[in-house]
């Protein structure tokens, strides 16, 4: 069944995700259970554009980022659909093709880990983790790939000091830091961060949002980066995706996004954020995200949605373009900017 | 409960083994209740009769039936390793409970005294118990001991288990209600150690049942009373091995080696069933 | 620094708190028996002969003040302490008038070289093995080979060291099943003196290595299964870190952390083990010396043997304490 319009395909496009389904299946002492953690998504990312996909705790929008990245394990498992990168030319299927996959990790495609303050290895000095994920990408000598990785430090503000340091001797601010420059020190093409600013306090993460965002720019690279926090979405991402119980179900440059919202949803998420000088009071949204083992009939948004008719609760919304962005709700363009 | 147990025998097979063969040899040595002779009585059958339809497995050189003397040593020996256990599993419960819920000082004085006892060698000081009690030694006594040194690891086990529950929320609305503190470890922490205490008896009950083997068979206990231990010792007393009554020695083995196997068995489906985190590893396979 | 201190000051106060706590158990236990010691040993040398009732009470005196029993229960606690600082538990009745001490001394290195031996082995082959298990979890051939190591490990040392017995000294007689090393050769580095200590240490230390691959095995085994989800291995796998490294060096080398705590905590429960195992094989360790301590009644031996066992483990723990921090860089700089 086609209940998804691809987004206008433009040759330039690094990451096209198709038709893709991602579920927990679980079976144990005879018990079958089975989770739509991602639930046919389709999108389309470009060179030089950062992607954020925003979503409540529990929407999926962590186990899509996974599943983009190649990072799942069982009882997750890919039930149907594509993930397909193009570095310059260079074709890669996430899910056909695992050697190729491995070997165009960090050199084209790197990751930044929710939490990543344990990412690193705690008994172990910092640069031999630069060394296990970076120097057979580089193709140099040890001593050239040491001034390499500290010439990199050094631009994004480290001591290059700290190389020779344990992680548990670091701070998390530079921790967060060390994270980065691992996953930018071979230029990839392609960086997918999961939470990147979620476990700092709010002064590291403005500067680790700026230190994105500059390397973002002079890389090139494109980055697809998941958070809860709308603030980090409207502070660096040139567009955004919304996830709602594992389905995308809003997608559009930012600026027109926060400021037209099409989905009942997105209008909700964005009202309910502070703005200086706007006393309204906020109203929460009534219900919990829908339970993915056994999500509600037509659109999922529906027992929460202030909108919903007859059709809502019978027929899934398809995702389709609308005015810049693509929306899936019946009733688009009844929504109201708050 | 029943349900649980319906569902471990039907979809884990190492719980159904072990089942299996734990109740089959439960049942063995309960039958002893109706032997046809009294357990300690020697000499009253043909000595060194290897296996035949009148003597299943042999008779020994003392004129015992090896068939109810292994019937009745099985009993002797669960009982003992039983008796260890529970009186093991009060203090591992009490001292863990109470650690891990008082926390600070406490704590620290209680694990401290904990791992000194996990460094102290058991089975020197075991002996020395038997050494100068001598005469004067019983089972009962032996497994009091045998439970006074097999606490520690466990106790810390259930300790690392209440401090997690300690910073709970249920916690402290237990203590705004005005529950005392064993109250609180009986009503609401109890339930949640449970499962470790299960799965630690298990492994302690091996580990029990191993220390008696490994004393009688020293000769160690009262050796008048047959245990699996002590069949083994009245075998090598009397030469079994070299003088071919293979049949003294290998069906006593053979039965304490199904019982080791069974419980084991028990032990790791049984833990598999607490810890979520193997359970997620058999629901990816 | 400062944390590598204190951490150093902690095991420390351990050390010295097993070896008084556990020599006074040593002491409490002789004490608080029903059996006296003297009477026993007075019972025991009067049934070889000499009845005369002024040298058997002469003999009375001369144990007493020997075997420190004279005076209140502090003097006498008192001068137990003296004797273990001392190294002097007096004569051994069984073999009279050697000093139990020197039969200590002697007995010691059989025990710690059998046991360092069989536990390195052990150590290491069983983390490797569960290790691999837990890491490469769909490989048959080490769920079958971890099913055989964890089929034994309930066994106890006793049964298998029988087993050992039976197959290789009856059945299919190749190895010597009693004693050290060959009687008529004179010990020393000669090459046949060697080979005859390796050959009669095989089933004792074999016997050993089986009772306790298993634990090592298992403990290891749902170590790494927990650490191959800790974000710093799955960030690894993600970084396309080869699997060699991500093994020997962010799975095995922080699971080997634990498995080195563990290793002192069973330090106490494997010199169990080598006491059965010594006597089953007629090893020339101090648990053969225990037993047949007890075997004859030799009050002091037995004493003796324990009181230096609860130290040699102690010194033993304190040992593998003192490497733990060059493998654990959070304790070391801290």
């Amino acid at each position: 069944m086609l209940n998804t319009l691809q987004a206008p395909t433009t040759t330039d496009s690094v990451l096209r995700v198709e038709g893709l389904k991602a579920y927990y299946q679980m079976n144990y002492f005879g018990v079958r259970r089975e989770v739509r953690a991602v639930d046919d998504v389709s999108l389309t990312i470009n060179r030089n554009e950062i992607y954020g996909i925003a979503g409540e705790s529990s929407s999926g929008k962590s186990s899509l980022i996974k599943t983009i990245a190649g990072a799942i394990t069982p009882p997750l498992r890919v039930v149907e659909g594509s993930v397909k990168f193009d570095f310059g030319g260079r074709a890669l299927d996430v899910y056909a093709d695992p050697q190729a996959m491995k070997a165009a990790r960090w050199q084209n495609l790197s990751y930044i880990m929710q939490g990543s303050m344990n990412v690193l290895n705690p008994v172990r000095r910092v640069k031999h983790a630069f060394h296990d994920f970076a120097f057979k990408h580089m193709g140099i000598s040890q001593s050239a790939f040491r001034s390499r990785v500290e010439q990199h430090l050094h631009r994004i503000g480290l001591d290059p000091r700290v190389l020779e340091s344990f992680p548990h001797q670091l701070s998390g601010g530079m921790r967060q830091r060390l994270t980065i420059a691992l996953a930018t020190v071979c230029e990839p093409d392609f960086i997918i961060a999961d939470e990147p600013t979620t476990a700092l306090d709010v002064l590291v993460q403005q500067d680790v949002l700026a230190l994105i965002k500059d390397i973002q720019q002079r890389m090139g690279a494109s980055i697809i980066f998941v958070t809860h926090d709308m603030t980090v979405h409207a502070a660096i991402a040139d567009r955004i995706g919304i996830v709602y119980a594992g389905r995308l179900v809003e997608e559009g440059p930012t600026l027109d996004v926060f400021r037209r919202p099409q989905h009942p949803y997105t209008a909700h998420l964005i009202s309910s954020l502070p703005r200086i000088g706007d006393n309204k009071k906020r109203s929460a949204l009534p219900g919990k995200p829908p339970n993915l083992a056994d999500p509600p009939s037509g659109c999922r948004f529906h027992p929460r949605c202030p909108l919903a008719v007859d059709k809502c609760r019978s027929e899934n919304p398809p995702l389709v373009v609308r005015q810049t962005g693509r929306v899936a709700c019946w009733r688009a363009g009844e929504v109201q900017a708050a | 409960m029943f349900k649980i147990l319906r569902d471990m025998l039907r979809y884990n097979v190492e719980f159904a083994i072990g089942f299996v063969l734990t109740l089959s040899i439960f049942l063995f040595a309960l039958a002893h209740f109706w032997a046809p002779l009294p357990d300690t009585a020697i000499y009253l059958l043909p000595p060194d009769m290897p296996p035949s339809a009148q003597y299943w497995f042999g008779t020994t050189s003392r004129g015992q039936d090896v068939l109810w003397q292994m019937s009745s040593a099985i009993w002797n020996t669960m009982l003992f390793g039983l008796t260890v256990t529970v009186l093991s599993r009060l203090l591992a419960v009490a001292v863990g409970m109470l650690s891990g819920y008082l926390g600070g000082r406490w704590d620290q004085a209680l694990m401290t005294l904990n791992d000194t006892m996990i460094a102290l060698p058991n089975i020197p000081i075991l002996l020395l118990v038997y050494f100068v009690m001598r005469d004067s030694m019983s089972w009962p006594v032996l497994a009091a001991t045998a439970a006074l040194l097999g606490w520690n690891y466990d106790a810390r086990l259930i300790r690392s288990v209440t401090l997690s529950l300690r910073n709970r929320e249920f916690t402290r609305h237990a203590v705004f209600a005005g529950m005392s503190v064993p109250q609180i470890l009986v009503r609401q922490h109890l339930p949640y150690v449970m499962p470790v205490i299960f799965f630690t008896a298990m492994n302690n009950l091996i580990w029990a049942i191993g220390l008696e083997v490994t004393l009688s068979v020293l000769g160690f206990s009262d050796i008048n009373r047959p245990t699996i231990g002590g069949m083994i010792y009245w075998a090598n007393q009397h030469q079994a091995i070299i003088a071919g009554i293979w049949w003294w020695i290998a069906f006593p083995i053979i039965a304490i080696v199904l019982l080791f196997l069974g419980l084991f068995l028990l032990a790791i489906s049984v833990n598999e069933y607490i810890d979520p985190r193997s359970r997620l590893s058999r629901m990816g396979a | 620094m400062d944390g590598f201190a204190k951490y150093l000051g902690r095991r420390l106060f351990q050390f010295f708190l097993v070896i008084f706590l556990g020599v006074s158990l040593a002491f409490l236990i002789t004490n608080l028996s029903p059996v006296d010691p003297v009477e026993q040993s007075v019972a025991l040398m009067t049934n070889f002969g000499a009845t005369d009732p002024r040298s058997v009470e002469l003999m009375r005196q001369a144990l007493q003040e020997l075997y420190g029993l004279q005076g209140s229960m502090l003097d006498q606690y008192l001068a137990f302490w003296g004797r273990v600082i001392r190294g002097d538990f007096g004569p051994s009745l069984s073999a009279f008038p050697t000093p139990v001490m020197s039969l200590i001394m002697s007995a010691l290195p059989w025990t710690i070289g059998l046991l360092t031996l069989s536990l390195v082995i052990t150590w290491t082959l069983g983390n490797l093995l569960g290790a691999l298990a837990g890491y490469y979890r769909s490989n048959l051939l080490l769920k079958f080979s971890g099913a055989a190591v964890m089929a034994l490990h309930p066994v106890p040392a006793y049964i298998i060291g029988l087993c050992l017995l039976l197959a290789f000294g009856f059945i299919w007689p190749i190895l010597p099943i009693s004693g050290g090393a060959q009687m008529n050769l004179q010990p020393g580095l000669t090459l046949d003196y060697l080979r005859s200590l390796i050959v009669h240490g095989t089933l004792p230390a074999l016997t050993l290595v089986l009772v306790g691959l298993g634990s090592w095995f298992i403990s290891m085994r749902s170590l790494v299964s927990n650490i191959v989800t800790d974000d710093h291995v799955v960030y690894a796998e993600l970084g396309g870190v080869s699997s060699n490294t991500i093994f020997s060096q962010y799975v095995a080398r922080n699971a080997l952390l634990p498995q080195l705590t563990g290793l002192a905590l069973s330090l106490g429960n494997v010199f169990g083990g080598a006491v059965i195992t010594e006597f089953l094989f007629n090893y020339p360790g101090v648990g053969r010396l225990m037993i047949q301590g007890i075997y004859r009644g030799d009050y002091a031996l037995v004493l003796g043997v324990t009181t230096i066992s609860i130290i040699a483990v102690a010194v033993a723990v304190f040992i593998i304490d003192l490497i733990y921090p060059l493998i654990d860089p959070r304790v070391r700089l801290s």
